[in-house]
């Protein structure tokens, strides 16, 4: 049994400890912000939260995650509302397929709680580990700066 | 809004109860004349029965039923928008089902920029139709004549307080009648959706993590499926010993049929780390006889080729030429890349019946391939459209739910998941095919064309599904093995390995050949605007060198030759967005331009780059990109701009960094890293406007590919700008540039 918080409950999954936390959390958790894009910390669509930290699911085992807490794309909502990041993603209409942005969202939302008013610069060189395949990238960064102008 | 849209699936089966339109009563259209001589708008040809596409719910919804796919595009709400504006409803109650084999009407494959001209030209005449169909019921119910009533939001209102609704109005079962081609379509000026950026249905659920793509659905009892794939493409398999793997945690089973090796156990994990187990106890037969990636231009000007002059006109030619250019383009074989690996849910039912959740574009001939290859009824085989990571084209999707099926009759009852590794999408996907393409152009003494010659050399650009198993990467290794057919070029008006291979300019004299290789030394198919782009970047390169000896401005040079006035315009306004005439050279910078419309018939589009040339270490940094497009009538003109910024974004990370690099036995790119198959970041993408034309009343011309060519050329002419260098080998690294800078 490995127990950490997730999204804010405590959950204690029976998984075997070796297995990477993006496993765990996207078939044994069911939460759909981590994805599998490479399983090799190349494109950052696993991104989720570590105490704050953005970090590549795909390479972390589950072990770490013991104690801390683990927060993902669903749990940056409150009951059910986008934070006013998600909601800069949703005016901006930052997306085509939509499959990089989760693990851009956290690698921003890890941004932004560093840094809350970032240059076009910051948030491009934040975002250098994340590779988006359709082309969303200048509407990323313009939902990413509209969210800290909005703070 | 947009919240409130309802996407999914099995919430639409769920709600259920549809009542749909009967005709019992009477209605002049029924009994018009058969509609024989009409041509029925995009795919409504194919499926003219209104009942196949609209049906109005009791619970005061609208159904549309389409069969294109949403592929992250936007195209669903495109068309949605359509059906609203032209039924006179709000976009709120319009329930929207694409993709499913089992409910809608086919429309065969969702690619080539053809779900506005096919499908949202369809759903437009069909809703037209149902509304018209609606107002007669209205015009006898309420006893008033047609012309006096209006519509609002699905309610019709007559003389004085009288009123009725669709939902009223729908009382029978069946919505069985055909279009007839006879009810217009609405004036432009009385849309409200049509042209308006409407936000996209599905983005709220993407930016909150709810259930979307395929690859987390997650039925009860699923297990996860994976694949082993052979060292190169024509492995045998010798021996394999499973007995290790068998004993591995998790696992339920090995699948061995021929050469083809699965996997189904528990964990996703667990199924990756058995089949990484299984490679190694696998013992193959391999073939080293491919041309590699620095041989592959020299063996498709040499390969077993079919020539095929597609234009040879001559009537304008009068003089012989003063000069001659030529010029020889390359472009290696790119890949779809797309950033989640593939993937797919099969079950097998204990009714025999076969459900296939795939993210593929061609949901009904990819059933029908399924069905041949396991020897099933195809009527037995059921494919549901769910979205996937973003495709560009024919990838790996088809595959993973043959793969799925594979593994799924294996074990009856549960469902199986399977998803590639990153280096498994990397190399077995079917590649845009490497192309050479040569011009051959000679000039009068002011530099203008007399004699335009292109003639290219590509292997097949189409190796869809097509009902055939042996389209199906897995079916070719399996005990009884599947043939792949022999791919065919596709011609006009489309065209594949030579689209917009014909240049669009005005030239007194233009020769066209095509050298079509179907033997195939990679795995290939469409990948987003097949053979134009390299057709286009050589055209508008050639272009470039002789506006460039003619000692005339690129953006007037082409002109002299464009006859067409909307194509005109976007070329002159990209020139003037992106500031031509003004533009002054500063030191290491360069501007290009590049033009096409797309097809030679659909979208029109140009672009204009200026970038920065560093000679020390050969990098190219882009500073700037203005597009301007025509894509007819606009539907959603956000959605437009973010394709052509998606477009010009993907080419520019083509010509600048992307070739499949592979040796003798096979491929070796199989990740993003920089020396295997990186792509452009961040950090590297530039500034992007895009200038949209709108042109109501015009036929709907779909924009996804429009901008590949043009974006390539516009970088390769700009680099030429700043270095006086021009580089015709796609890509542009920094090793070819220092290459090219000091020779
Ligand atoms: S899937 Fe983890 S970084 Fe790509
Ligand atoms: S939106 Fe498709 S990969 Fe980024």
């Amino acid at each position: 049994m490995i127990s950490f918080r997730l999204n804010g409950k405590d959950v204690s999954v029976d998984a075997p400890e070796e297995a990477d936390l993006l496993y765990v959390l996207l078939n044994d958790l069911k939460v759909n912000g981590s994805k599998l894009g490479c399983g090799r910390a190349q494109c950052g669509s696993c991104t989720v939260l570590l105490d704050g930290e953005a970090i590549r699911s795909c390479v972390t085992p589950t072990k770490a995650a013991e104690g801390l807490e683990v927060t993902t794309l669903e749990g940056l909502t409150t009951d059910g509302r986008p934070s006013r990041l998600q909601q800069a993603f949703i005016d901006e209409q930052a997306a085509q397929c939509g499959y990089c942005t989760a693990g851009i969202i956290m690698e921003a939302h890890a941004l932004l709680e560093r840094n809350p008013h970032p240059t076009d610069a910051d948030v491009r060189s934040a975002l250098q580990g994340n590779l988006c395949r359709c082309g969303t990238h200048n509407r990323v960064v313009r939902a990413v700066l509209r969210a800290a102008n909005e703070a | 809004m947009a919240h409130q849209f309802r996407l999914n699936r099995r919430d639409l089966i769920r709600a259920g109860g549809f009542l749909t339109l009967s005709f019992g009563i009477a209605g002049n259209l029924s009994h018009a004349p058969a509609a024989e001589a009409l041509k029925l708008a995009g795919d409504l040809e194919d499926t003219p029965l209104l009942s196949a596409w609209i049906r109005i719910g009791a619970d005061e919804t609208v159904t549309l039923m389409i069969g294109k796919v949403e592929l992250g595009q936007g195209a669903v709400t495109a068309v949605a928008q359509v059906c609203a504006d032209e039924l006179d409803i709000d976009l709120k109650r319009l329930r929207m089902i694409s993709g499913d084999t089992a409910l809608v009407p086919n429309e065969g494959v969702t690619a080539g920029s053809q779900s506005m001209p096919n499908c949202a030209s369809a759903v437009q005449q069909a809703a037209a139709e149902v509304r018209h169909i609606l107002m007669e019921l209205a015009a006898e119910k309420l006893k008033a004549p047609i012309a006096s009533l209006t519509v609002e939001d699905g309610t019709l209102r007559g003389e004085g307080e009288t009123k009725i609704t669709y939902w009223e109005l729908v009382t029978g079962r069946e919505l069985e009648r055909k279009a007839t081609g006879k009810v217009k379509p609405k004036d432009v000026a009385d849309y409200k959706y049509i042209g308006t950026s409407v936000p996209r249905l599905d983005i709220p659920a993407i930016m909150t993590g709810q259930a979307l793509y395929i690859q987390e659905q997650r039925p009860d009892g699923m297990v996860h499926g994976a694949v082993v794939r052979p060292p190169t493409y024509k492995a045998k398999l010798k021996k394999v010993d499973t007995s290790k793997v068998e004993k591995m945690p998790g696992v339920l089973k090995v699948v061995r049929n021929g050469s083809f090796l699965g996997i189904i156990a528990n964990r996703q994990d667990q199924a990756y780390d058995a089949s990484s187990a299984l490679a190694k106890d696998a013992e193959w037969d391999v073939e080293d006889d491919l041309p590699g990636d620095e041989g592959i231009f020299d063996w498709l000007r040499s390969a077993p080729m079919r020539d095929e002059e597609i234009i040879n006109e001559t009537a304008g030619t009068q003089h012989a030429p003063a000069r001659v250019l030529e010029a020889t383009y390359e472009r290696p074989y790119q890949m779809h890349a797309s950033i989640g690996p593939s993937a797919a849910i099969a079950t097998l039912a204990d009714d025999g019946m076969l459900t296939i959740q795939t993210h593929s574009q061609s949901v009904f001939e990819t059933a029908k391939a399924i069905a041949r290859m396991l020897g099933l009824d195809p009527a037995k085989v059921r494919c549901q459209h769910i979205p996937g990571s973003g495709c560009y084209g024919h990838n790996l999707a088809d595959d993973a739910a043959a793969d799925a099926a594979l593994l799924a009759v294996e074990m009856p009852g549960k469902p199986v998941r399977v998803q590639y590794t990153r280096p498994q999408e990397h190399k077995w996907e079917p590649y845009g095919s490497a192309m050479v393409v040569k011009t051959r152009v000679g000039v009068d003494d002011s530099g203008n064309v007399l004699t335009w010659n292109l003639e290219l050399w590509s292997t097949p650009h189409g190796t869809r599904p097509d009902g055939e198993p042996g389209n199906l990467l897995s079916a070719r290794y399996l005990a009884k093995p599947f043939e792949m057919p022999v791919p065919e070029n596709g011609g006009p008006p489309n065209y594949a390995a030579d689209r917009n291979a014909i240049a669009l300019y005005d030239f007194p004299a233009q020769r066209v050949v095509t050298h079509f290789i179907s033997e195939m030394p990679l795995r290939v198919s469409s990948t987003r605007s097949l053979g134009a782009y390299a057709n286009v970047f050589a055209i508008e390169s050639t272009m470039d060198d002789l506006a460039h000896a003619a000692g005339a401005d690129p953006v007037e040079y082409r002109l002299r030759f464009l006859k067409d006035e909307r194509a005109r315009d976007v070329l002159r306004s990209a020139a003037q967005k992106f500031g031509w005439e003004q533009w002054s050279k500063a030191e290491g910078r360069g501007r290009g331009i590049g033009f096409a419309r797309y097809k030679n018939f659909a979208a029109m589009t140009a672009v204009a780059v200026e970038i920065e040339v560093n000679r020390k270490n050969g990098r190219i940094r882009l500073i700037r990109v203005v597009a301007a497009d025509d894509s007819g009538q606009t539907i959603n003109p956000d959605g437009i701009a973010n394709q052509i910024e998606g477009g010009v974004i993907q080419s520019l990370s083509w010509t600048l960094k992307e070739e499949v690099r592979f040796d003798k036995t096979g491929v070796l790119s199989e990740d993003w890293k920089s020396y295997s198959y990186p792509i452009l970041t961040f950090e590297e993408v530039p500034p992007i406007d895009v200038v949209l034309i709108d042109r109501p009343g015009e036929p709907f011309l779909g924009t996804g590919e429009a901008a590949q060519g043009p974006t390539a050329a516009a970088l390769g002419n700009a680099v030429f700008d700043a270095t006086g260098v021009r580089f015709r080998r796609i890509p542009f690294t920094p090793k070819r540039i220092l290459a090219g800078l000091k020779a």
